[in-house]
């Protein structure tokens, strides 16, 4: 099982914050690994957040094939970042022997580019930079996007979090979204692509449980999107459904909890949008989810949001003040962050509700 | 030396030979009267007295039971002579020195012809080799079949890409801006088309009762497939047709009727299945002898008494893209593109390429594919087709799903799978298996008759359908017959066997996680053959 957090704050907070949110929930995972997306960047990134940041872990050629290709394509690097590595003994990490953070200027082909045209050009080169590193196993592209920052390692978190200097705050490396999850994750082979929060185009999810129509989706999903790759965790497949719904699609955020958890037949015959929900509920019968899940994700405009399987078969909890919103599978990992919180206006959401969590952090509960 | 008519067809030429025992007769003659094949008849046979050899020869005279030798009135081995028997002083045994269809072809110059199923069985059973075997454990928690809240229900009809759906956000809410074509949640076991014609109007009523019970008391919306010989005009007239879908075939059997009571028609049907190809005997049209067009047959169909021969091609169809052009849209057009049209072919080595036409053409107008494979049943058929034609419907109804998802399109036409399905004893693993693979549903025509009480096999037992003497009342006109089948029983066994169905389905679901229809799971099943596995993409186990 995994263990999973997403914080959004009205201040920026320091990654240190999610390892403190997960060590009280180590008992619901593995100590296999640490990842972490960070998004609305303050700190050293906070005068580039308009500029894509590349996150990327490899090897010295690696680092150097990935600065190439940029190069090439006429991007300009404008600030370069790296973790102070404690490399102490006795650490359970198997660590990279390069991790990157590097801010970049469009290439001038792009200076009057659209918004759209400027997508185009990080997605495909995110995909080209993947594909390049991938053929020689040098290394591995979490994320090339503005204002994003992504970190995954495999190892205890405890032991992850001292060998990058990530227990000690400071100012340098902060953000006011920061998404976590224990656990290298999958049941599969220890890969760091299939470790949570996924990434893509300004979308995060990361997810615990199990996707038992993993097989359903990723067979759809191949042929939808050339971003939807790799697959290397049955999760993947949820960020994907919530990029096509709300990006491609364009529709509004609810109808990602109609696309993969459907209402049954009979309570959608007696909705008054039951024209459009059965419509949806057979076009998009592969995108379905049926099993245990509980997935938080975060937007492009910087909402986050929470959604659960129809069964309702993993948990999760919402907390909040004025300043700070949490949601994580435990209500320990809260209690740690938020001690003077007040309890009562935690939420435990239903297997048909949706939490949005705005950017004035008010917290909305849509039922399906 | 006695001469031997060595040519003449004898006794143990016949596929079945009876076995009497005159000591436990009591000569109640309820075996000749229930013989609809008129295969026995009591006969007095001579026999000598016991005697010492110097007395002059004496003979008594003894009524018996007697098998008849001939073409016409051979044993089917349909067993109604041992149900009758109160002594059971008579059964029938398999003769395995059989030389029946040889004989019949020298003598008659004509192809032999039965109803029923295959009888060469040698491919063995694909399904059967497939198992279950992905459980959720520790991963995930399986379900509860007995309380969890399961949805069995499966589109039928064109489903578009949410892409195409031509939805637009009015304030937040998506709507949408156009007619779509229709689409209907339907029970994923549909009732295999049968004719009146095919079956007695007892068996078809029987049939119709169910698929009205089941939808109106039990809540399961089974849909039943008319086959291609009418439908009574009471019924179409009625409210119970949106439980039918109405079957047309190269023959147009019934439309004439059913363009003309379309005016009055109060409910749209709940589909149109266009029938192209069966699977127990591709590439062959129907066939219902005149020995079953009944008087009220011939009124359904709007035909003379005469052997009825469906062509094996709809006239004037020779491409996808004609059938597509005139059939589908003039089938659609005639209730006004609400009602999901359908095609039934036989599996074929063809099925991928017809299915991909179809995947293609511009009009979204094909609703469903119904892939019927090679172990199907028929009411008649000539032998050779039966037991030499055809195409597993297995690994054809995975292609069909496979080239779907290779094009990002599955399930825009769904897919219906049949033939055989059942034939071992668990219809509902075989059901679920299919599904795994890919189909949207299944569809089964024989079931139903064993479940009304046929009681033929695929070894070779009765497979009569075709003499219109079919001893359970099934397959048959013959009033006397058809009185044999208790409507209201059959009706309430079909009612039963979907309801049992539907609890062995939710007890394969259950353990896999999952409270939908796992359609194109296939990581959900295993095999222990290594070459079932690379041609299903299935998971081999040993």
């Amino acid at each position: 099982m995994c263990r999973i957090g997403a914080i959004k704050s009205k201040k920026y907070l320091h990654p240190s914050i999610a390892l403190k949110l997960m060590r009280s929930q180590q008992k619901g995972h593995d100590n296999s690994g640490f990842a972490f997306v960070m998004q609305d960047l303050g700190g050293i990134f906070s005068a580039y957040k308009e500029l894509p940041t590349l996150s990327m872990a490899a090897t010295v050629e690696g680092t150097r094939r990935a600065e190439d290709i940029l190069h090439n394509l006429g991007f300009t690097r404008v600030l370069q970042w790296s973790p102070e590595i404690n490399n102490q003994k006795g650490l359970k990490i198997e660590p990279m022997p390069n991790y990157i953070f590097e801010s970049f200027q469009y290439p001038k082909s792009h200076k009057y580019a659209t918004k759209e045209e400027k997508e185009e050009l990080l997605i495909d080169t995110a995909l080209l930079l993947r594909h390049e590193l991938e053929k020689d196993n040098l290394g591995f592209i979490y994320s090339f996007w503005p204002d994003v920052l992504t970190l995954k390692e495999i190892g205890s978190p405890r032991d992850i979090g001292t060998y990058f200097g990530l227990w000690e705050e400071n100012d340098e490396l902060c953000a006011k979204i920061i998404t976590a999850q224990c656990r290298q994750n999958t049941n599969y082979d220890i890969v760091r692509y299939a470790a949570h929060p996924f990434f893509l185009e300004g979308y995060t999810v990361l997810a615990n449980g199990e996707n038992t129509f993993f097989e359903k989706n990723r067979d759809y999903q191949q042929s939808l999107y050339k971003g939807y790759i790799g697959f290397e965790s049955d999760s993947q497949c949820f960020l994907y459904t919530l990029h096509y719904v709300n990006k491609i699609l364009n529709w509004p955020v609810q109808y990602y909890k109609h696309t993969i958890t459907p209402l049954p037949y009979e309570e959608i015959e007696q909705r008054e949008d039951r024209d459009v929900l059965l419509r949806i509920k057979a076009s998009l019968s592969h995108l379905e989810i049926n099993g245990p899940n509980t997935i938080f994700g975060v937007l492009p405009n910087g909402e986050l949001l929470c959604v659960c399987d129809a069964k309702k078969l993993r948990p999760v909890v919402v907390g909040q003040t004025e300043e700070t919103v949490i949601m994580t599978s435990e209500v320990t990992g809260i209690n740690d962050i938020l001690p003077d919180r007040d309890t009562s206006k935690d939420i435990y959401p239903n297997e048909k509700e949706t939490i949005i969590v705005n950017n004035d952090l008010t917290v909305e509960r849509w039922k399906q | 030396m006695e001469a031997v008519k060595i040519n003449q067809l004898h006794l143990d030429d016949l596929p079945w030979i009876v076995e009497y025992d005159e000591n436990k007769c009591i000569q109640c003659g309820r075996c000749t009267a229930a013989c609809s094949f008129g295969a026995i008849k009591p006969v007095v046979e001579k026999r000598r007295k016991p005697s010492t050899g110097l007395q002059k020869p004496a003979f008594d005279r003894l009524l018996v039971i007697k098998q008849n030798v001939s073409f016409e009135h051979h044993c089917r081995g349909c067993g109604m002579c041992t149900r009758v028997c109160p002594n059971g002083a008579i059964k029938a045994v398999r003769n395995p020195n059989d030389k029946y269809s040889v004989r019949y072809r020298a003598a008659k110059a004509d192809s032999v012809k039965k109803g029923g199923r295959s009888n060469l069985n040698t491919e063995g059973r694909t399904l059967d080799k497939i198992k279950i075997g992905r459980i959720s454990q520790m991963t995930d928690p399986s379900l509860d079949a007995a309380r969890h809240q399961f949805e069995l229900r499966t589109p039928f009809g064109r489903v578009l890409s949410a892409d195409k759906l031509s939805l637009h956000n009015v304030n937040g809410k998506m709507e949408l801006s156009s007619q779509l074509p229709p689409n209907r949640w339907i029970y994923p076991i549909i009732m295999g088309d049968m004719s009146i014609g095919a079956v007695s109007w007892r068996m078809w009523e029987a049939m119709a009762i169910a698929t009205a019970y089941l939808n109106e008391v039990m809540g399961m919306p089974v849909r039943m497939c008319t086959g291609e010989g009418g439908i009574p005009v009471r019924l179409l007239k009625s409210r119970y047709v949106k439980y039918m879908i109405l079957q047309i075939a190269s023959g147009h059997f019934g439309w004439n009727r059913i363009i003309q009571s379309m005016p009055e028609m109060t409910e749209d049907p709940a589909g149109i299945l266009i029938k192209i190809g069966q699977g127990a005997k591709p590439g062959d049209g129907g066939l219902l002898m005149a020995s079953k067009v009944a008087k009220y047959v011939q009124e359904i169909r709007g035909v003379p008494r005469a052997d009825l021969l469906s062509p094996p091609t709809h006239q004037g169809l020779y491409s996808i893209e004609e059938s597509v052009q005139k059939m589908f849209l003039s089938m659609n057009a005639a209730f006004n593109f609400r009602v999901p049209v359908a095609i039934k072919t036989a599996a074929s080595v063809t099925s991928v390429s017809v299915y991909n036409n179809l995947l293609r053409d511009p009009y979204n107008i094909v609703g469903g594919f119904f892939l019927d494979g090679l172990a199907a049943g028929t009411g008649a058929a000539h032998e050779i087709s039966l037991n030499h034609t055809g195409h597993p419907i297995t690994s054809k109804l995975r292609d069909c799903y496979l080239a779907a998802v290779h094009q990002g399109r599955q399930g825009e036409i769904p897919l219906f799978a049949g033939g055989g399905l059942g034939q071992t004893g668990s219809f509902a693993a075989d059901a679920f298996k299919l599904i795994c693979l890919g189909a949207n549903g299944v569809f089964t025509g024989r079931m139903l008759l064993e479940i009304a009480g046929c009681i033929g096999n695929e070894t070779g037992k009765c497979n009569a359908c075709n003499t219109g003497l079919c001893p359970a009342g099934i397959a048959t006109q013959d009033l006397c017959l058809t009185k044999r089948l208790d409507i209201d029983v059959a009706a309430q066994n079909i009612v039963n066997y979907f309801i049992a169905n539907d609890i062995e389905l939710k007890k394969l679901m259950g353990p896999v996680g999952n409270s939908t229809l796992p359609i194109g799971r296939s990581d959900a099943l295993i095999t222990v053959d290594k070459h079932i596995s690379n041609r299903l993409d299935i998971q081999y186990i040993c």
